[in-house]
């Protein structure tokens, strides 16, 4: 009988959650679903983004968000290489894990107040792509190099003892066997640091600024998806556009999810 | 191969179960007062011995006797763990292997290691053996398919696998596995292979044709056995050391032991006494 009723509490839970999630979705999708026109997503805003398109915005956010990814994923994925594969039995992952820890627990809104005195104002880098591309690169390593070494260490040691043994050099044996197995942890935490990066407002507002303009160059100004439906919800420029735009990052963050998901079964598909 | 060609003939039966030295026989391992610790704890104690090229030679103790230390010794396997360290000297062909200067990597594809658990590393079956060649700098698509082929045809397993060697390895079973893990090594063209019980986990079946296959293959290397079990080193019939916490007991030809052992020790232990 308890029994019967532990499991009718855990599924009232679980049905819970999923309305407060297709409540939310739906509620944007509602919203949002009626401005979204192809020349919504094609165009550049006109009056403050009262009306007009957000292509500078996407491009923006891709531009950012790629930037990013592209500076924190190797230098996170050998730093966890490192910690596990070559000062395994020392102090110093240790160190780094709390410091990695401690700085995945910080509001991104420091990120962005560092990011702003030390590129914008120190390397005079101004409101710039590079500038929040920089910052949000930072604020995402943590979770790369935390999650990468997770998997990284759950690599069977016989592998690794396998490979040795036959001849195989440390950095051979890492490329060869540990870091293919390690593959899928390691995507789930680059997929993470997707999730944050693009989502990001705070970090992203002090640093790259929120020009409407398309970035010409890494050192122009640009405001990516969240900063701009923030500026019109904030400023009551056009709340229905707000909205689309919303809709537009979640498909955005879905097509990510869906892509990363196919590329990494392709990948490890072929291994069997 | 040209040692092959210098002393064929010699890894037979009659030779290792007689311990008579074949002529112009050379020494291929030597230890000498070999000691191996880990940090305080001393596994290894003054160990001497000689092992013949192409001989079989079968090392038997109970667990915690150091016979797996001694093996990964040879391959400096036993050095990933931390804080571990040697006396006296370990040599091959003459060449000490903890010496100054010497390449692990090249020792080790060299001294080839079968293990007690059989590993599938995550991978096709052709790639697991094509894998150390490949880091040897093979890339030839033919010629990787050549090794490969001669390697499992050695390892009596082609027949098994010849037609999924693109399935993943892990789905072999543990006696095909294990030959596979003999695969991977020949394909390396070593000169010396440890086997660390490499039945352990394999039913009397699969064994026996382990077995076989060891005294097929000293015809071109030389082989070290580690068995816990004395009824396969009785079985397989080699020149074989007895161990026991750490120290060598006696060697001689598994006759010798198992009918007249110089040991009071090494009697209550082919006898069951313990292990």
């Amino acid at each position: 009988m308890t029994d019967r009723r532990v499991t009718l509490l855990f599924a009232g839970i679980t049905g819970l959650t999923i309305v407060v999630l297709v409540f939310i979705i739906g509620y944007i999708m509602v919203n949002g679903l009626p401005g979204l026109t192809l020349s919504f997503l094609l165009e550049s805003p006109r009056e403050m983004g009262r009306t007009g398109g957000i292509f500078p915005a996407i491009v923006g956010t891709v531009l950012l968000t790629g930037i990013a990814l592209f500076i924190a994923a190797p230098v996170g994925i050998l730093t966890a290489v490192y910690l596990t594969e070559y000062t395994r039995d020392t102090w110093l992952p240790k160190v780094v894990r709390f410091g990695t820890e401690s700085l995945a627990g910080i509001p991104s809104i420091i990120f962005g107040l560092f990011g702003f005195l030390f590129f914008v104002i120190y390397l005079d880098l101004g409101w710039s792509v590079l500038s929040g591309a920089l910052t949000l690169s930072a604020m995402i390593l943590p979770t790369i190099v935390r999650t990468s070494e997770e998997a990284i260490r759950a690599v069977p040691d016989a592998y690794r003892e396998v490979s040795l043994a036959l001849g195989s050099t440390r950095w051979q044996t890492v490329t060869s066997v540990v870091l293919p197995s390690a593959k899928p942890g390691i995507m789930t935490g680059v997929m993470l640091a997707i999730g944050r990066a693009i989502g990001e407002t705070a970090a992203v507002i002090f640093t790259a600024g929120s020009s409407l303009r398309l970035p010409r160059t890494l050192l122009d100004s640009t405001r990516t998806l969240p900063v701009h439906f923030y500026i019109l919800a904030r400023e009551g420029i056009s709340l229905e556009n707000a909205y689309s735009t919303a809709f537009v990052l979640i498909l955005l963050i879905l097509a990510i999810n869906i892509a990363a998901h196919t590329i990494m079964n392709r990948l490890t598909g072929k291994e069997r | 191969m040209t040692e092959t060609e210098a002393v064929s003939g010699r890894g037979t039966r009659e030779d290792n179960n007689r311990g008579i030295p074949a002529s112009g026989s050379t020494t291929k391992i030597s230890a000498r007062n070999f000691s191996f610790f880990y940090g305080e704890h001393c596994a290894l104690r003054d160990v001497s011995l000689e092992i013949r090229r192409n001989q079989l030679f079968t090392i038997m103790g109970p667990s915690g006797s150091g016979k797996t230390t001694f093996l990964r010794a040879l391959n400096r396997l036993g050095n990933l763990i931390p804080n571990t360290r040697h006396e006296g000297s370990l040599k091959i062909d003459g060449v000490d292997v903890y010496g100054k200067g010497v390449d692990v990597a090249e020792l080790r594809r060299r001294v080839g290691m079968v293990f007690a658990l059989p590993v599938a590393l995550p991978m096709s079956i052709f790639s697991n053996v094509a894998h150390g060649p490949r880091m040897q700098g093979v890339r030839h698509p033919k010629e990787l398919e050549e090794i490969v082929e001669k390697a499992l045809r050695d390892a009596i397993l082609w027949d098994e696998v010849k037609d999924r060697l693109s399935d993943n390895a892990s789905r072999l079973s543990g006696g095909q596995l294990q030959r596979l893990s003999i695969a991977r090594v020949l394909a390396l063209e070593p000169e010396i292979i440890l086997l660390d019980e490499p039945t352990s986990g394999l039913d009397p079946i699969s064994t026996l044709r382990i077995e076989e296959l060891l005294w097929e293959l000293v015809e071109r290397y030389t082989i070290v056995l580690v068995t816990h079990n004395p009824l396969q080193a009785a079985r397989i019939d080699s020149k074989t050391a007895f161990f026991l916490m750490g120290e060598l007991i006696e060697t001689g030809s598994a006759y010798d032991i198992f009918t007249r052992p110089k040991d009071k020790r090494t009697e209550d232990y082919v006898s069951g006494k313990y292990g």
